[in-house]
C-alpha cells in the first residue's frame, strides 16, 4: 500500500514538473531561455514519472530497463540541448538580452 | 490502479499538445528543433504508460529505448549538420556569388 501511494507521489510530482516546462518552452521570450526551459525541468520531470514507475514495479527485469531509461535521459536531454544552443550561438542568434556596448568594453 | 495510469496518459497527451503550438509558431528553426526534442522526451513516458495500461510493460519497454535512442540521434544530427564547415562554406559562395 505505501509502495502504491509513494508511486502516485512520484508520478503526480514528474506531471507538474513537465507542465511547467511545457509552459516555459511555450511563454519565454527567447531561444536560450527556451532550451532552459526544455532541458532542465522536462529531464526532471520525466526520471520522477520512471522513478515512480519503478517503484510500483519493484524487482524486475523490467524496472532494471527502466532504470536503464532513466540513466540515458539524464545523459542525453541535456547533451542534445546543449548542442542546439551551441549552433545557435554559431549561427549568430543573439539573446534577448543581448547590449553590444559590454562586448566593446571587453575588447 | 490501471485507471491512475490511463488517467496520467490522457494528461500527458494533452501537455505534448503545448510545445506543439511552438513547433508551429517559431520564429527561428532552432525553436522548432528544440520543441521537437521536448515532444520526443514525453512520447518515451507516455509509451512507458501505455505499456502499463495494457499490462505488457515487458514489451514496450524495448520500444522506449529504440525511441529514446532515436529521438536522442535526431536531434544531435541536425544541430551538427546545421554547423558543419561544408554547409558554412557553401552557404558563404552563394551569398559571395
Amino acid at each position: 500500500m505505501i509502495q502504491i501511494s509513494f508511486s502516485i507521489l512520484f508520478i503526480i510530482l514528474g506531471i507538474a514538473f513537465i507542465l511547467m516546462g511545457s509552459i516555459g518552452i511555450l511563454r519565454l521570450p527567447d531561444f536560450y531561455s527556451r532550451s532552459h526551459a526544455a532541458s532542465k525541468s522536462d529531464t526532471l520531470g520525466v526520471m520522477f514519472v520512471i522513478g515512480g514507475l519503478i517503484i510500483y514495479e519493484g524487482f524486475t527485469q523490467s524496472s532494471l530497463k527502466l532504470l536503464f531509461i532513466i540513466l540515458f535521459i539524464a545523459l542525453s536531454n541535456p547533451i542534445g540541448t546543449h548542442a542546439l544552443a551551441r549552433a545557435a550561438l554559431k549561427k549568430g542568434i543573439k539573446p534577448v538580452l543581448y547590449n553590444r556596448s559590454t562586448e566593446e568594453e571587453k575588447k | 490502479m490501471e485507471d491512475f495510469f490511463l488517467y496520467t496518459a490522457v494528461v500527458l497527451t494533452i501537455i505534448i499538445a503545448i510545445p506543439l503550438i511552438r513547433v508551429v509558431k517559431g520564429p527561428t528553426l532552432f525553436d522548432r528543433l528544440l520543441a521537437t526534442n521536448a515532444i520526443a522526451t514525453k512520447t518515451i513516458v507516455l509509451i512507458c504508460l501505455t505499456g502499463y495500461v495494457f499490462g505488457r510493460i515487458d514489451m514496450f519497454i524495448d520500444i522506449t529505448l529504440a525511441y529514446a535512442i532515436l529521438g536522442f540521434l535526431g536531434s544531435l544530427v541536425v544541430a551538427k549538420y546545421l554547423t558543419s564547415y561544408k554547409i558554412r562554406r557553401q552557404r558563404e559562395q552563394e551569398q559571395s556569388s
